[in-house]
């Protein structure tokens, strides 16, 4: 009943390209990114900040970057952790060698580099494909899990092989309270998002998912398949390698390899699987599942054994955690294998003849 | 000389217990089409119910003979095997059948994590041994021809020989029994099997069957090596390289395949290690295995891969 496009004409090819074609939708987005903005900030407290929405908002944007190369463009990477480190690590080095290097510029330098890391590791791509690709991307992951242990340059020859920052700001404005660093990373998010969401409905977009979709076929009608898979790679890699410094930097502060371990690589490809393949809005639905079911199983767990009268050891609660999320992950896979983005578009469709039957 | 022949022999052994965890992943994927990343926790899972039975059951029963009690855990953990393969098949494949690689690898990660966490709740998270009474002191061999001789793990030889053996009679399986003959027919063609009459959903229970008691040797041999605890299951992360270099598809290509990161991961440590500053042996492998996918992207006996528009 108030959902619907009726009565909305588009009289320019301006309007007919618009993201939200429906004007429900451009108002819905905007409000969501308003109470993201000015709302949220103000009723939230701040551990969940810390626990919830900073991981929530950083592991969006990673999300959304290996969204780009598996959804998109249809090669799948067990890799996105080594991007995320790359991204930390150079990231980290701009800055605390760089006298008066601005945080923002550092981020986005460490973006750059993993960008190149990525075309490296995308190499390969060009003839190596499907299951095969998936396992060599893991090359790109012990790699640097090594590179980052062993290679004291990178670690600023830091005794313990943890790194750190601090004092970080923008514009004069300290990043400090998980506000202000919820905000900073907000604000990223809803740009890169932005910036990702016109990309892939671009020409090199609809090169992507040619490729993703045939890459033969794509061959054939002039779309150069080393041009498009080692773009995906360079814009996937680049977004996760800012999500990666983000969550070095602005989430953990303080960080050592393990922190960008293969489980993180799984993690994201979970949330690209769980949110939806192919969509964007879909990583921000696999980010909130992936970052909030561990918590609310921690939290919950526990509960329930009290419930029964059970105490249930901390060992106990991490291993029953491991079996309800493989359980879970296997369950969703099963009833909606083509994740959370395909619910969504299923509701909106029924909400159009809502409340008519047909 | 003998210490390159030394680091050799090493590697190959090392190899062939590559190549013991990467053909569970070889025989799933002919059969079913699935990437069982779920292959290393299959290992520790079975590795675990292994150990704690060898303990359980012979105090239960009262038997103090070694080799029977170490008999009996090993009948029970391949019983508790079929099971695992069974439900497996059951509430998670079944239902996923047709869908995409990505989907099912995703779904076996799903299990791999379920089964790492329910094994360590049953049979408990400590570090146990098992003790299969692998003899542990070295020996050395070819002492009239070099100097020296050559340095030998009579452990990780043994292992080597049981490996190879288990293939042997898997070879012998696949080859020569009608049931191996109706897995040949399945990974072949899912379609052409069913149609005349091959029962798909036994035929997936029975490949994780096998891929379970393989995974119950890996387990046995990796355990009583390392000792049985949660980083086992990182031994199914350096077979990776291994299934992929021989190819996804090919037994043969699990075991040459293991044997050439075997060796190259040995050579690589040992001589090209101390300039790049050591525990190179993982990456190594995946970059070997890379180097090779460059020259053949269905790995080296790998079918050949069609592409048609």
């Amino acid at each position: 009943m108030f959902y619907r496009e009726n009565g909305q004409f588009k009289t320019s090819y301006r309007a007919d390209q618009q993201i939200f074609g429906i004007t429900q939708d451009r108002v819905a987005v905007l409000l969501l990114v308003a109470a993201a903005f000015l709302v949220v900030p103000v009723i939230t407290s701040e551990y969940m900040f810390r626990a919830i929405l900073i991981p929530f908002v950083i592991m969006s944007l990673a999300a959304l970057g290996v969204n780009i190369l598996v959804g998109y463009c249809g090669q799948i990477s067990l890799g996105s952790g080594a991007f995320m480190a790359v991204g930390a690590y150079a990231a980290f080095n701009f800055f605390v060698r760089v006298q008066g290097m601005p945080l923002l510029l550092a981020l986005l330098l460490g973006g750059v580099c993993a960008a190149a890391f990525g075309i490296l590791f995308g190499l390969p791509s060009l003839r190596v494909k499907g299951l095969y690709l998936a396992v060599a991307t893991l090359a790109a992951q012990f790699f640097s899990d090594w590179m980052f242990l062993r290679i004291k340059w990178f670690t600023n020859d830091a005794p313990s092989g943890s790194v750190q920052v601090s004092d970080l700001q923008v514009f004069g404005i300290p990043i400090a309270s998980p506000i202000s660093k919820y905000l900073f990373c907000l604000t990223i998010l809803v740009v890169m998002a932005l910036g990702a969401k016109n990309l892939v409905r671009s020409a090199i977009g609809r090169e992507w998912m040619a490729i993703r979709d045939m890459d033969v076929a794509a061959a054939v009608i002039g779309i150069r398949p080393m041009y498009a898979k080692l773009t995906a790679f360079a814009v996937s890699s680049f977004i996760i390698g800012v999500a990666g410094a983000m969550w070095g930097f602005v989430h953990l502060s303080a960080w050592e390899p393990a922190a960008f371990s293969v489980d993180i690589s799984f993690k994201l490809l979970f949330m690209v699987i769980i949110g939806g393949m192919g969509s964007i809005m879909g990583s921000f639905f696999g980010a909130a599942f992936i970052v909030v079911l561990p918590i609310f199983l921690n939290q919950f767990l526990p509960f329930v054994g009290s419930l029964v009268g059970v105490e249930i050891s901390t060992s106990g609660i991490s291993h029953a955690e491991l079996i309800i999320f493989g359980a879970l992950i296997v369950w969703f896979l099963i009833v909606e294998p083509h994740g959370l983005a395909k619910l969504w578009s299923t509701g909106k469709q029924k909400l159009r003849l809502w409340p008519f039957p047909h | 000389m003998g210490f390159f022949l030394e680091t050799l022999l090493g590697g190959l052994m090392a190899g062939m217990l590559y190549s013991l965890v990467a053909l569970g992943f070889v025989l799933i994927y002919k059969a079913s089409g699935v990437f069982n990343f779920a292959q290393g926790a299959m290992v520790l899972f079975a590795a675990l119910a292994m150990a704690r039975f060898a303990e359980w059951l012979p105090a239960y029963a009262g038997i103090d003979n070694f080799v029977l009690a170490n008999l009996i855990a090993f009948v029970a953990a391949g019983a508790v095997m079929f099971v695992v393969a069974w439900l497996i098949e059951r509430l998670a494949l079944r239902h996923l059948v047709n869908q995409e690689g990505t989907t099912l690898l995703m779904a076996t990660l799903g299990i791999s994590y379920f089964l790492d966490g329910i094994g360590q709740t049953i049979f408990g998270s400590d570090i146990y041994k098992i003790d299969i009474g692998m003899p542990k002191d070295p020996i050395f061999a070819f002492e009239n021809i070099f100097e020296g001789g050559v340095l030998l793990n009579k452990e990780d030889l043994y292992a080597a020989l049981i490996a190879a053996v288990l293939v042997g009679l898997l070879t012998l399986f696949f080859q020569k029994t009608v049931t191996g003959r109706a897995l040949r027919a399945v990974a072949d063609d899912h379609q052409a099997a069913q149609s005349i009459g091959i029962p798909l959903n036994r035929i997936w229970f029975i490949v994780w069957c096998v891929a379970g008691v393989v995974a119950l040797v890996a387990g046995m041999i990796w355990g009583s090596k390392l000792g049985v605890q949660f980083s086992l299951t990182t031994v199914a992360m350096r077979a990776l390289p291994v299934v992929i270099l021989g190819g996804l598809t090919s037994v043969p290509g699990a075991i040459v395949g293991g044997l050439i990161i075997g060796v190259g991961e040995k050579l690589s440590e040992v001589y090209l290690g101390p300039y790049v500053g050591g525990g190179i042996e993982i990456w190594f492998a995946y970059v070997l295995a890379l180097v090779f996918l460059l020259f053949r992207p269905q790995g080296l006996f790998g079918e050949k891969i069609i592409d048609r528009v």
